[in-house]
Formats: C-alpha cells, structure tokens, sequence
C-alpha cells in the first residue's frame, strides 16, 4: 500500500533536520531559564551552583512588578477595546456591504502587517498633532487599535463558520436583531472571542515597538526591561522571563481546556440529540 | 436576512474608530513627509526635498541595501528551517502531528525582546557560547565577532521569524489532497519528482505568504539591530528612529517610513495577486 508509506515511514534524514530545527528554536529558551537559577549569574560555562537569589531579588524589584501591574492594565483595556471593534468590524465585513468595503478590509490589517515601527510613529504623530500628552492611555490606544487586525482576522473567521440557520430561525421567530446577537450570535462566537481574547492579552503584554513611541512616565514591562537591557545583562531579567514563559505556557494549557471541554461538550450533546 | 438598521449598526463605530485612529495617523505620516523642518519646527511648506535628499545621500541608501539583503537572508533562513519542518510534520509526523504543532507555536509566546535578550546572552564574549566553546577547549579567547554583527541580526531574526513562516506553510502542505500524492506515486513519479511536480507547487501560496511576512517584518525591525547588531548592522528602521528621536527631522523620517510602506504594500499586493494565480 502506498499509503502507508506517506503515513509512516518516516526518512531518517528529515527526522533528524526537524530536531534540529526545534533543537534550534528552543535553545534560546532552554539556556533563559536555565541561567535564571544559576548564581555567578548569566554567561559561561557549566552553570554552577543553582541558585534562586534572582528570583528573590526580583520579587523585591517594585519598580518591575509597577510595569508588570501597568501592562496588565493596558493589556485588559486593548482586549476589550479591540474585541469590541473587531467584533463589529467581522460583523460588518461578513454582512455588510458600504462604499469602500476592500479599503475598510486592507486598512484594518495593516498594524498586522506593516513593520511595527511605521503604525508606532504614526500614532506618535497623530497624539502630538492631537495635543494628547504621551502615556500609558496613549499606549493603551495604540494597542487597542493596532490589535483590531487580530480580533477581526479570528471573528471573521469564526462568522464564517457558524452557522446561519440558528440566527434566521431566532429572527424569523420574532426575537429583535438585539436579542439575537447576544443570545445565538455572541454564544456561538465564544471559542472565537476566547482565542482572540487570549492571543491579544499575550500581544499586548509583550508589545515593544509601537509602545516604545508611545510610552510616558510609566512603563510596561517591556519597556522596563528594555530600558534595563540597555544598561546590561542582569539575571533579573531571566527570572522574569521565566515567570512569563510559565504563564503564558499555563495560558495556552488553559485554552486547550477550554477548547476541548467545549468540544467534548458539543460532541456529547450531539450524541444525546433524539 | 439583516436589516439595514443592523448593518448599519455594526458598520458605523468600526469605520469611525479606524478612519480617526488608523487612516489620520498613516495619512499624517505621509503629509509629514512632504513637510520641511527648520531650527527645530516643522514647517507645513509642501515639498518633495526630503525625498530627493533620501535618494542623494549614500548613506541612506547603503543602509537601505543592507536592510534588504539582512531581510533576503533572514527570510531564505526561515524558509530553509521551515519547509522541511513543516514538510517532515505534514507528510511523514504520523500522529506525533498535534503535539509537534504545538512545539512549533510556543516559542511564538516567548516575548520578542526577551528572544533577543537570550541570543544577546549566548552570543556575547563573556556568553554562554564562548564559555562552552572554552570549556571543551576548542578555542582559548573568546570568540568577539559572534555578537555585535549582522550575523547576530540575522540569527535573531531568523529565531523569530522561523515559527511564522512555517505556519502558512504547514497550513498549505496540509490543505493538499492526498490522493494528488499518492496518485504520482502510483504512477510512478520517485519521491523527488513528487515533490517538485505536486507539492512544491501546491504548497507556493504558503510559501509566499509566509516569505512576505518575513521579509517585511525583518525589513523593518530596528531592536534587533540595537540588541545584538551594534552600528555595523544599523538598519534602515534605526535611521528612522534617530530621525523621529535624537536628530530631530520628523519629515525625512516620515518620508523614509513611507518609502518602507510603499515597498510594503507593493510586495503584498504582487503576492496577492500571485496567491490567488496559484491557489486551486
């Protein structure tokens, strides 16, 4: 059978250039963590004598946990914000038709798609020819809009995929369009919007370049640890990245929870259909 | 099915929001760069000097060349890494797939600065590579030439760009019919000939897609350049940024984003317009 030849047989050769590839991805990563807990602190090597002082240093850094509390505040407010306007925007590029359609459409990527650095200048501009004082609010908006590419590109998707009859039974059963969007569309949207929701909480406590034109007094996290890379390596900044790593593997742990209870869910409902 | 109230409703805050926080900001940009900065204000005189004075000075334009071939590299690096990664996943993974997928996307949540930060601590002299290297006793001084260089610029980014350029990819080599596959083998075509008669060329939207994206998010980074590249791997982006920065010539460097958003939106569109040839 031919078909199993595709299937299993697996050439050494590939096997062995994919390792290495991961070998390759995951190396950065590996030496990070592994140097968070090594005491003559980071480069050289063996790493000697396991140590967990940076953490300790770093729980007692105010001045990183404050960015840490500031990101998060801006990363909450950018997924509201953006799955507010990327939730009517996918509503409007999959049922709507409006003069400028296609332009609305490639307007709405770009931040996706242009170099970082050219969405983050111009809200810089726009913010001083709007004679809006730089902050983390400003931040906060910059995400907010540059993330609408994100939650339009995951909701459009999953209109795209749902299915039209529920909404066209509730509407043709007398419940208002309001009624309707909040109890079969919104329900139906709702692995979509915890993806989206998810994957632009983690965009955003990351984002580096469109917030370094925009930040004021405050910084997020990236900022702050950008500002401290700029002085010199310290192991502080591996303890924290750790911590990040860890959250954001339990973050996508949590998700595919999510995603295959509710599958198992809808599996089982299925089944019990008479 | 939807009322005109209901399209209407859904259409009208998304299009204010992106025409007041999206369209403005990107048409400001471009206004800019028509303007003239004089003793430090920005002069609302309609010109096209700034663009004349990009294309007149070498060292815009020397910078510009190195941008694109660090971009070229990174992007033929990331292709080198990812097809066959995404090939070996696709075709011969078995059911090892899922678990493999997900190896490949969770580097995608480690934090841009804090990948960079990594290779930063590797590659340097006093790093993590040069202390191995001395302890196997391969070299006795460190090694200085590893950071600090557009090598480390193109490391980084390959790093960086590798897991995006194999998602589209993986994507498109899974979207092709096996039946196509088995048929070329059945009827005799060896492994290689399948490959490059039925696969490669399935899987070129994927390939594109993922190409552009490398190419135009390495063409404008300019932290990588800051991090591990030191002033001999300045990027154009670094020019941009010290104009809107230090050196005070918001118009010249609107003109050089613009130029970057040109060349951008000229690449998308040509990769479109080929995707959708090619898509089946």
């Amino acid at each position: 059978m031919r078909a199993t030849s595709l299937g299993t047989n697996r050439p050494t050769f590939l096997s062995v250039y994919a390792l290495v590839v991961f070998a390759f991805l995951y190396l950065p990563i590996a030496v990070l963590i592994l140097y968070s807990f090594n005491r003559s602190g980071v480069g050289g090597f063996p790493p000697k004598h396991f140590t967990l002082s940076w953490y300790s240093q770093l729980f007692a850094d105010t001045a990183i946990w404050d960015s840490v509390l500031n990101s998060l505040l801006v990363a909450v407010g950018a997924v509201v914000l953006s799955l507010t306007f990327g939730l009517l925007a996918a509503l409007a590029l999959d049922r709507a038709t409006f003069p400028g359609k296609s332009v609305f459409r490639r307007l709405v990527l770009l931040p996706l798609i242009l170099p970082g650095i050219i969405t983050g200048l111009s809200l810089l501009m726009f913010a001083v020819f709007a004679g809006v004082q730089l902050s983390l609010l400003t931040v906060f908006l910059g995400h907010g809009t540059a993330l609408i590419s994100v939650a339009t590109t995951e909701l459009f998707a999953g209109l795209q995929k749902m299915d039209r009859a529920q909404e066209e039974a509730s509407l043709d059963l007398g419940a208002t369009p309001w009624q309707t969007f909040w109890r079969i569309t919104l329900p139906n949207l709702r692995l979509s919007l915890i993806a989206a929701g998810l994957l632009i909480f983690t965009l955003s406590m990351d984002e580096i370049v469109v917030t370094i034109f925009l930040i004021g007094r405050d910084n997020t996290l990236p900022q702050e640890i950008w500002s401290r890379l700029r002085i010199g390596i310290t192991p502080e900044i591996n303890a924290i990245s750790t911590l990040i790593f860890a959250v954001s593997v339990i973050l996508i742990l949590v998700w595919y929870r999510i995603r295959t209870r509710t599958i198992g869910k809808q599996a089982q409902e299925l089944l019990e259909r008479p | 099915m939807y009322s005109r109230a209901y399209k209407f409703v859904v259409s009208l805050p998304p299009l204010l929001w992106v025409a007041i926080f999206l369209l403005v900001p990107y048409a400001l940009m471009l206004a800019h760069s028509f303007w003239l900065v004089r003793e430090g204000v920005i002069i609302h005189h309609w010109n096209l000097q700034n663009y004349s004075k990009l294309f007149h000075n070498p060292v815009y334009v020397e910078v510009l060349f190195r941008s694109v071939r660090i971009a070229v590299t990174v992007t033929f690096l990331s292709l080198l890494l990812g097809y066959p990664l995404a090939y070996y996943m696709s075709f011969h993974a078995g059911p090892r797939k899922d678990i493999l997928y997900q190896l490949v996307i969770i580097p995608l949540w480690v934090s841009y600065l804090v990948r960079g930060y990594a290779w930063k601590t590797i590659l340097g002299s006093e790093g993590v590579l040069n202390g191995f290297l001395q302890y196997l006793h391969i070299t006795k001084e460190p090694v200085s030439f590893l950071l600090y260089s557009p090598f480390a610029v193109v490391l980084m980014l390959t790093h960086i760009y590798t897991p995006f350029v194999f998602l589209p990819l993986y994507a498109s080599l899974e979207h092709i019919p096996r039946n196509l596959v088995e048929a070329s083998h059945d009827l005799g075509a060896s492994p290689c000939t399948t490959f490059l008669r039925v696969i490669l060329p399935l899987s070129l939207p994927g390939l594109l897609a993922g190409a552009t994206f490398a190419f135009v998010l390495s063409l404008g980074d300019f932290l990588a350049p800051i991090l591990v590249g030191g002033p001999s791997s300045i990027m154009i982006a670094n020019i941009v940024q010290s104009l809107f920065g230090t050196a005070y010539d918001w118009p010249l460097g609107a003109a050089i984003s613009v130029c970057i958003l040109l060349l951008t939106v000229t690449l998308l569109y040509l990769t479109e317009r080929l995707e959708k040839r090619w898509s089946f």
